[in-house]
């Protein structure tokens, strides 16, 4: 079962390292891991995707909390909530496929954001099954190189993670 | 991967209140005397230390004071158990200092020790200055880097301005919730810049460190109708109720409930030995009635105890009887984690304990004492197996368990402290020395670390000078420490070695005689040094005692040379086991109760 896990945690050298460190050290998962500064620049914002049974989730939660710089933590699979994730993919485009190319990345709302003789490198943001899709979609062998930054989420609604 | 960071914004983090005094008035300290006028303010009276290039500034600044003793250690390891085994006795926090590099890699096993059992501590590493960081400079170690998994926190002061508020924050995090070590690694060139001192923070906040004290008032009542409507109700406690200080409490509960209660090997002396409700230790070299109890149970209260997985054996098989579990832990990642819990309560097992007895007191609930008789009948009827009985021998060699009963029947009512190593000897010192009291037990029981004997031992007799501290080792495990009987000698610390040696890795050659046909693999410890002339080479005195007869009279011996450290090398036999067993895999009830069961 996928969790989206929603992380506040003192902006300090090292804190990251600390969530990582707890992840390995205890074997669970981490599919994807996001973390940037948030509006008050002493706090970071960090989503973990991560794959567990609820016992698991429930140890992975409790240990994220025990850390010293974790101020909040919440499981954002247990509401309503949106995930987004962009992702950039350099594609082969020439001859007849520049063309298709193009058309498939207006399918997906993707945006071609650069421009060579023989590729085009295309910027897609969503969840992530709308990209696996997309990659899914356009012919395997066109893919020159792929960039994902993983997932970012948000509850819906009135849920809202601050200190 | 590591957040980039512009600046160290602690304003937002901590509010901190402090003496209001303009700058220019204030006096300059350096980082080291910083350092010193932190660990006065938080009552520290002893340091265990080893000096290095990066620790200089700081043991010239504990050359200028008289308040704190610093204790000269022979290896950083033995600094760390000596802090920590004096942080076991008495509950202040440990401190130890190493300097960086090799100082700081030697202290990790000890920080480990102290992490498994929630020991607070504040270890003191020295680094590189911090233009040397990162640079492989000489005697430079990523110590925040290496220590991260085994501690409770940690802490790189980059900055001489943090480094009052860095401790107060260190000591703050060492001693609350639940306890642990927490590294602070101060570059050389932050112990030798003077800023304006303007004095030692008298508070901290964080708002990322909360921890809980008080138990949900729901959820105990809960816990106490469920208690007090159980047939077969069982009471299991660990580490946690001495780190609480709560070992009245929870004879007053006990006595309340009349039911019957068993201790973790980490929380031994918590509930009296020698009381009748008392059914001996649980788990791998637990007693039959203790094990029996935990499996036949219907509700059981655990108090300060995670489930070890030494303590329930085979999760499955312990999941085969159906009962309630009440769960009262500090640490919530402590609960649920290796058997479901029925009722958890976080909080502070003190504060949670005397809801429990104000309840039950206010309350006209009783226990059922129809059912509650029949449950003793049934663990008298497992006591009558009266499993730590052993084979006396035939008076021609000393047995193991003999040593520690006689020892136990001698000191019982002295004012006692028992320090061990880890392996056979640890659990027969568990199962034969009856503690009474809390905080007397002092052994590795997460981590199981040997070498911890010795500086344990003389950790507590620093603290405790009048008091009467038996270590109770192995041939193997003494000599992982051994050097720190030089510390012994300076400091006069004289403790009482009590060596069983049986030439063997006792533990190991057990179980390579249960699991590995007897195919003793590097168990024998060949060529051991003459322990007598060792510790007289140490400035001590040595006893060799090999026979059943001469055990008492040694003991007695030792205990009159009050002002000596002494090694009594007690040559025990050889082929004796551990009994009772669960075998790895096994379930808590399936024990092998000697040697005909193999």
């Amino acid at each position: 079962m996928k969790h989206i896990i929603a992380v506040l945690l003192e902006n300090e050298p090292g804190a990251l390292s600390r969530v990582v460190g707890l992840f390995s050290a205890r074997g669970y998962n981490i599919e994807s891991l996001t973390v940037a500064p948030t509006e008050d620049p002493s706090l970071s914002r960090m989503t973990i995707q991560t794959t567990g049974s609820d016992d698991v989730i429930e140890q992975i939660t409790k240990h994220l909390n025990r850390l010293i710089e974790v101020v909040k933590v919440v499981n954002l699979t247990e509401g309503s909530y949106i995930e987004r994730e962009l992702m950039m993919v350099k594609v082969r485009a020439v001859g007849k496929e520049r063309e298709e190319m193009k058309r498939m990345a207006d399918i997906f709302r993707g945006r071609i954001i650069d421009v060579t003789e023989k590729s085009y490198t295309i910027e897609l943001t969503g969840d992530q099954s709308k990209n696996d899709a997309f990659l899914q979609a356009i012919e395997r062998g066109a893919i020159l190189e792929t960039v994902r930054t993983g997932s970012s989420g948000i509850g819906r609604g009135e849920r809202i993670l601050r200190v | 991967m590591e957040l980039s960071k512009a600046e160290v914004i602690s304003a937002s983090t901590t509010a901190l209140v402090q003496k209001n005094s303009t700058a220019s008035a204030l006096p300059e300290l350096r980082g080291a005397e910083i350092l010193i006028k932190s660990l006065q303010a938080e009552g520290v009276e002893f340091v265990w230390g080893y000096p290095g290039g990066a620790v200089l500034h700081i043991y010239d600044a504990f050359y200028k004071q008289n308040t704190i003793q610093h204790v000269l250690v022979r290896h950083e390891q033995g600094a760390v158990h000596a802090a920590d085994g004096y942080a076991r006795a008495t509950g202040n926090v440990g401190v130890a200092l190493v300097t960086s590099g090799p100082g700081a890699t030697n202290a990790v096993t000890g920080i480990a020790t102290a992490y498994m059992d929630s020991i607070p501590m504040v270890i003191i590493t020295g680094q590189v200055p911090t233009h040397a960081i990162g640079l492989d400079a000489f005697q430079e170690c990523d110590t925040v880097g290496i220590t991260r998994p085994v501690v409770k926190h940690n802490f790189l002061v980059k900055d001489v301005a943090d480094l009052a508020e860095t401790m107060k924050k260190a000591f703050h995090i060492a001693r609350s919730g639940r306890p642990g070590p927490v590294v602070v690694d101060i570059p050389k060139d932050v112990s030798f810049k003077k800023i304006p001192y303007a004095g030692y923070p008298s508070s901290v906040e964080m708002r990322s460190y909360n921890p809980v004290r008080k138990g949900h008032g729901g959820q105990i009542r809960k816990a106490m109708q469920l208690l007090l409507g159980a047939k077969r109700p069982y009471i299991y406690t660990g580490g946690g109720v001495l780190l609480s200080n709560a070992s009245a409490e929870l004879r007053v509960l006990v006595d309340m409930l009349g039911f019957p209660c068993t201790n973790t090997l980490m929380g031994l002396g918590a509930y009296p030995a020698s009381d009748p409700k008392f059914l001996g230790m649980l788990g791998m070299h637990g007693t039959v009635e203790a094990n029996n109890a935990m499996q036949h149970c219907d509700v059981l209260l655990a108090v300060g105890a995670r489930f070890d997985d030494r303590v329930i054996g085979n999760p499955k098989h312990f999941a085969q009887n159906e009962r309630k579990i009440i769960h009262i832990d500090i640490d919530p990642s402590s609960i649920s984690k290796r058997v479901k819990v029925d009722i958890p309560i976080v909080g502070d097992v003190k504060d949670v304990l005397c809801e429990m007895i104000a309840m039950m007191k206010e309350g006209a609930q009783k226990p059922d004492s129809g059912a509650l008789g029949a449950w003793w009948s049934t663990i008298e009827g497992w006591r009558a197996s009266q499993c730590l009985q052993y084979d006396p021998g035939n008076g021609e060699v000393i047995k193991p368990q003999y040593v520690v009963e006689t020892l136990w029947n001698m000191t019982k009512d002295a004012d006692t402290y028992i320090t061990s190593d880890v392996g056979q000897h640890q659990m027969w010192a568990a199962q034969y020395y009856r503690f009474d009291e809390p905080r007397r037990w002092i052994n590795s029981g997460g981590l199981g670390t040997m070498g911890v004997g010795i500086p344990y031992a003389m950790g507590i007799k620093l603290a405790k000078p009048d008091s009467e501290v038996f270590c109770i080792t192995g041939e193997g495990s003494v000599q992982m420490c051994i050097q720190e009987l030089s510390t012994c000698l300076q400091y006069n610390t004289p403790i009482k070695i009590v060596s069983l040696n049986n030439r063997y890795l006792g533990m190991v050659r057990q179980w390579q005689e249960l699991e590995y046909e007897g195919r003793y693999s590097h168990s024998y410890m060949d060529a051991l040094p003459n322990f007598v002339k060792l510790a007289e080479a140490y400035g001590h005195v040595g006893m060799l005692i090999e026979r059943p007869q001469d055990v008492e009279p040694a003991l007695r011996e030792a205990r009159k040379l009050k002002d000596r450290t002494v090694f009594m090398d007690f040559r025990t036999d050889p082929t004796e086991n551990v009994f009772p067993m669960v075998k790895a895999g096994m379930g808590i009830t399936e024990m092998l109760l000697g040697s005909e069961d193999l």
